[in-house]
């Protein structure tokens, strides 16, 4: 099966298939990997919530407000066009935020897997 | 000789020349389908913009915003900002847990062959459809672009070769230049033309803007109209136009997300952060782009005028014919060299992401239980199946020339949406998530968008005599649902079905499994490497 193939892989020599499985469970159960997938979740969880009420209030609002949205606000330029031109920008500054934190991700993630390394030997 | 004819032809030479150069280093599987692994962030990023960014949104967007103003625009903002969800949910868990499809993610903790079986006819269908799409809109473009050299058929037949010998010989490696190469065409194509409707304007915004307070055009009664461009609602017109907005942005979103050709792009790259810069320097590019569409789709309603549009091609025919009122017939050769590039880096981007599942998914792991019998098999079906893809959307898109294909991407999009994304994001954060609520969310999913789309607008209504020939709808009776998007009911379906099949059904390795894939997809851990060329 591909699934066992490649559970092979992560396998360091002289170790048995039957507990290399564990090392999964192991790792879960660690407490820096706890803390990781929290850490992770402080993030995301708001981010994507933020995005997403951001995003649908544009089409909720053209859709059943569009005498509000066609206001006028720099000469011909409307709020409906400034707002749909925010979006680009608030979607870009997310994914900046979001590379900032995950840089700390990867480092808490890279201590997890030497810590396993080390744990192996 | 035409001046656009040349420029198609030396687009040619170029990307035959990266086949050859291609075919050289596609051996084994994870050269064929994955480029090694070896593609750099940036390189990828391109890549990404260059698979996702159609001719539907290149020529079509700048025509609707032509014509409808600023409707058309909420699809640019669409269009980026679902890479949100690329970014912060698939990307990276894909990128580590996975090796060639969507379907390896789920595979891990799942029974694998009914859900590859699953995944993989939703594979199939989003991008047979995709493909029918852009197929016949690159026969009727190529047709109109090259003026009368090509007959509608030649040009998609010609279409068809190149992108089938883009993907037999070349594999990911030489679709994900072709792409790369569009892609950077394509943006210096659009900064140029928006630089120069800029110079119309004598580099003023109000000037601009207030052309597009002002645009005059004959209505279909042949009345004169001067209309503000800006304003909301010439295209989602009470009372179904809000629902539809709704139901397109859900479609977008969450769809994006769940597009087989955009998802095999991450497996192209060393690791997971890798993944994740190319997401944004995709997003990056594909939001530039988008808010460039400003200047395209308004420019060609101001300069150009939707009257002359329609009288010279069609909405599709807006940036070209932009291209030409601004600066003469090598521009335009050159806009339309740029529209021939996109179709082809997208439907080679579809073919590839669709012979993947067929012989990944469907070959290998379902009808040979995970073995490759012999070395290089995966890859040879996977060639075969391109000539299979490639002449069934050759004659596909020759059978369906004069029918209305543009629902067929909202189809797309919808099964995207309400298939794969659930069961994805279900098999990565739901512990308690099975097989039987795989098949069941990709079956409902698949199932609900295909049936909406069916009863929508888009196929049913009922034509006066007048209306003949295409523009006919298919079934001639009051449309059952009122939506051209079935987004907003069919991916609430797709999330239901793979949640009450779980419910109903217990498969505690599925649960014991839940860490690895957790720990695989959070750490890296044990993820597919790059491999040496």
């Amino acid at each position: 099966m591909a699934n066992t193939a490649q559970n092979l892989e992560i396998v360091k020599p002289g170790q048995e298939p039957a507990q290399s499985q564990s090392v999964w469970d192991r790792i879960a159960a660690s407490r820096e990997f706890q803390d990781l997938i929290a850490i992770k979740k402080t993030f995301i969880v708001p981010a994507f919530i933020f995005f997403l009420v951001y995003y649908f209030a544009l089409p909720v609002l053209v859709g059943y407000a569009p005498k509000f949205m066609a206001m006028k606000v720099i000469g011909q330029v409307n709020l409906a066009y400034l707002f749909a031109l925010s979006q680009f920008f608030v979607a870009w500054i997310i994914a900046a935020l979001y590379v900032k934190a995950a840089n700390n991700f990867d480092r808490l993630a890279k201590d997890i897997l030497d810590k396993t390394g080390k744990g192996d030997k | 000789m035409n001046i656009s004819l040349i420029m198609f032809l030396v687009f040619i030479a170029v990307t035959l020349a990266i086949t050859y150069w291609a075919s050289r280093r596609s051996a084994g599987s994870s050269a064929y389908f994955a480029a090694s692994r070896q593609i750099t962030g940036w390189q990828n990023g391109i890549a990404v913009a260059g698979d996702y960014m159609s001719a539907a949104s290149f020529l079509g967007i700048a025509g609707i915003i032509a014509f409808q103003g600023y409707d058309g625009f909420l699809f640019s903002v669409g269009w980026l900002v679902a890479y949100l969800t690329v970014l912060l949910v698939i990307a990276e868990p894909l990128r580590n847990a996975g090796k060639y499809t969507m379907a390896d993610v789920l595979a891990y903790r799942l029974k694998p062959r009914p859900v590859r079986a699953m995944a993989s006819l939703s594979t199939l269908t989003v991008s047979t459809f995709y493909m029918i799409a852009q197929m016949v809109g690159a026969g009727t473009l190529v047709k109109l672009l090259l003026g009368g050299y090509v007959t509608y058929n030649q040009a998609v037949i010609g279409v068809g070769i190149l992108m089938i010998v883009y993907v037999v010989f070349g594999g990911m490696l030489a679709t994900t230049w072709v792409q790369i190469i569009k892609a950077i065409l394509l943006m210096a194509g659009t900064i140029m033309l928006s630089i120069l409707v800029m110079a119309h304007f004598h580099f003023s915004f109000g000037q601009f803007f207030g052309a597009v307070g002002h645009v005059t055009y004959h209505d279909a009664k042949g009345a004169v109209v001067v209309q503000d461009f800006l304003q909301p609602g010439l295209r989602y017109k009470p009372p179904y136009g809000p629902l539809e907005l709704i139901s397109l942005g859900m479609a977008l979103i969450f769809g994006t997300a769940g597009l087989p050709h955009i998802l095999v792009r991450f497996y192209t790259v060393p690791d997971a952060k890798t993944a994740r810069h190319s997401v944004v320097w995709a997003m990056v590019l594909i939001g530039s782009f988008y808010i460039m569409t400003t200047f395209l789709g308004f420019g060609a309603a101001t300069i150009v005028g939707p009257d002359f549009i329609k009288g010279h091609g069609g909405t599709n025919m807006s940036a070209p014919l932009l291209a030409q009122a601004l600066a003469g017939n090598v521009f335009f050769a050159f806009i339309s060299s740029i529209a021939f590039a996109t179709i082809l880096a997208v439907v080679a981007g579809l073919t590839i992401s669709a012979t993947t599942s067929f012989s990944h998914d469907f070959w290998t792991n379902v009808i040979h239980n995970g073995v490759e019998r012999k070395s290089g098999e995966e890859v040879l079906v996977a060639r075969i199946s391109a000539f299979v893809v490639g002449g069934v959307s050759i004659a596909l898109a020759i059978k369906l020339q004069t029918a209305n294909v543009a629902f067929l991407v909202a189809l797309a999009f919808a099964v995207a949406a309400s298939a794969n994304l659930p069961v994805i994001v279900l098999s990565i954060f739901w512990r308690r998530f099975n097989t039987a609520g795989a098949v069941a969310g990709l079956a409902v999913g698949l199932l609900a968008s295909i049936g909406l789309i069916l009863v929508s607008p888009s196929l049913m209504g009922i034509d006066p005599p007048t209306v003949t020939g295409a523009a006919r709808h298919l079934i001639q009776a009051k449309a059952w649902f009122p939506l051209e998007n079935p987004g907003i009911l069919s991916i609430p379906l797709g999330f239901l079905g793979a949640i009450i099949g779980t419910l109903i059904s217990s498969e505690p390795t599925s649960q014991e499994k839940f860490n690895e894939l957790l720990v695989r997809s959070n750490t890296g851990l044990g993820a597919e490497k790059a491999t040496a060329h």
